[in-house]
């Protein structure tokens, strides 16, 4: 069966480079520096990216940081709180636009 | 749970499970990579270590367990053996001698054999591969802190991790429990305190189809959870990789994870982490008295291949020395990230 999104194609993500090399490297020496071990840990920056990976809804992203939050020693009940932080910015970005409409209803309310 | 043994399960044949792991689809051949890192034949360095397996009886069955001990496994060494050992550590210059099962501590003359290794080598480090719970399993074993203490033994004990819930999933029910009152114990004892002396290490291994992360990173979560929560304290905490044999091997056939645990080890196997495997530095002694390069070998029933060295009463340094390290796609456990060995990381 065909679908939009292959898991074996997260193995072929550091292959991208094949169409640009330079963007490439310079993006996974970032990438690199970003996830070591800094003011924040490096498990704290796993938690951050699993619950990034679920707010931006990336299956490569989410099945990579679920991984890689249990090897550095997250349980789910860590895993499962940093996806509610992910909800509760994305359902209150929605909800804080709430006062946008409440200002609206009450500029051309009687 | 009974043992693979006691089910008559297929992988409880050792020709059967090195049978699987040589016709793994996308198997690189273990010699290729340590060819392409230069370490073929992988020989020894120097023997340092002398692990003694005291039996496979256990009073835990743990879902990973790669020696599948358990309380129905009934092999244990017998003093005549253990006798053959005291001869080879008095003879050698080996200053660690490793002692591990099953539970160790269930072999009737396990007491009299930390005795007798102390006796003849005062300045020897001592360790005893404490699953805990041992101590807590009959009030005969209440007393194995202090007499670890009076032997100046390092205690090094499992611990996949610092919550219940995955604790018992990977070891069974209730065993979290009884194991931080075990560390309590060893605590009170001296254990993993400053300044005592008394080391306390603990293992972790992943609770499941993945490898540990670092060490370093886990050792100050254990240390900030099992203090904050528990009042327990320790010294350090090694990392071991779970290899594809035995119950592990089960688990991972069964789970549809076999595949992808073993693309995953070789993908991050380390050169570093491959010259400093611990078969280059250990011995294996079986409760039966065979010698292997490492545990996971003895429990493929893979022997040393020197052919005059086999038996512990046949001990020939030089020949172990001089012999060509056995190895098979299970190997790649060692190798992979930050490497295993039961010391933890190795790169």
């Amino acid at each position: 069966m065909k679908t939009y999104y292959d898991p074996e194609d997260l193995k072929k993500f550091g292959k991208i480079g094949e169409f640009q090399k330079s963007m490439a490297d310079k993006f996974f020496a970032y990438y690199g520096e970003v996830f070591k071990e800094g003011a924040l840990t490096a498990r704290e920056k796993s938690l951050i990216a699993l619950a990034v990976a679920h707010a931006i809804q990336c299956p490569y992203c989410i099945d990579a940081y679920t991984v890689d939050s249990m090897e550095k020693g997250c349980d789910e009940e860590q895993m499962m709180e940093a996806v509610h932080v992910a909800a509760a910015i994305r359902g209150g970005a929605s909800l804080v636009h709430s006062t946008q409409m409440m200002n609206k209803v009450k500029e051309i309310s009687i | 749970m009974k043992s693979l043994k006691a089910q008559n399960h297929p992988l409880s044949d050792t020709q059967y499970e090195l049978q699987l792991l040589e016709s793994q689809e996308t198997g690189i051949p273990f010699s290729e990579k340590l060819a392409e890192s230069g370490l073929y034949p992988l020989v020894p360095t120097q023997i340092e270590i002398l692990q003694i397996n005291l039996g496979k009886m256990c009073n835990q069955v743990c879902k990973h367990c790669h020696v599948d001990a358990g309380p129905d496994r009934k092999e244990i060494m017998n003093q005549e053996t253990m006798m053959e050992c005291l001869e080879v550590i008095s003879k050698h210059d080996i200053g660690t001698i490793d002692l591990t099962g099953g539970a160790p501590e269930m072999n009737p003359h396990f007491r009299w054999f930390v005795e007798e290794i102390r006796r003849i080598k005062p300045d020897a480090k001592i360790i005893v591969r404490c699953n805990l719970t041992i101590i807590l399993a009959n009030p005969k074993f209440h007393d194995l802190p202090e007499f670890f203490k009076n032997h100046q033994i390092e205690v090094v004990s499992s611990l996949p991790y610092f919550t219940a819930i995955k604790t018992d999933s990977q070891r069974g029910e209730g065993v979290f429990e009884k194991s931080i009152k075990a560390l309590q114990m060893l605590n009170a004892a001296g254990y993993g305190q400053e300044n005592s002396g008394l080391m306390l290490n603990l293992v972790y291994n992943p609770a499941g189809a993945f490898l540990p992360g670092s060490q370093e990173g886990l050792e100050a979560e254990f240390k900030r959870r099992l203090g904050s929560q528990y009042s327990i304290s320790f010294n350090s905490l090694f990392t071991i990789t779970n290899l594809p044999i035995s119950r592990f091997l089960e688990y991972l056939l069964r789970s549809g994870n076999y595949q992808s645990y073993m693309e995953k080890l070789i993908e991050a196997y380390n050169p570093i982490a491959a010259a400093n495997v611990m078969c280059r530095n250990t011995i294996s002694v079986g409760w039966d008295g065979y010698l292997y390069d490492c545990d996971f070998n003895q429990m493929l029933e893979l022997r040393v291949s020197c052919t005059t060295s086999q038996h512990i009463k046949d001990w020939s340094l030089e020949s172990l020395n001089n012999r060509e390290i056995v190895i098979n796609q299970h190997c790649y456990g060692c190798t992979a990230g930050a490497g295993s060995s039961c010391g933890g990381a190795t790169a």
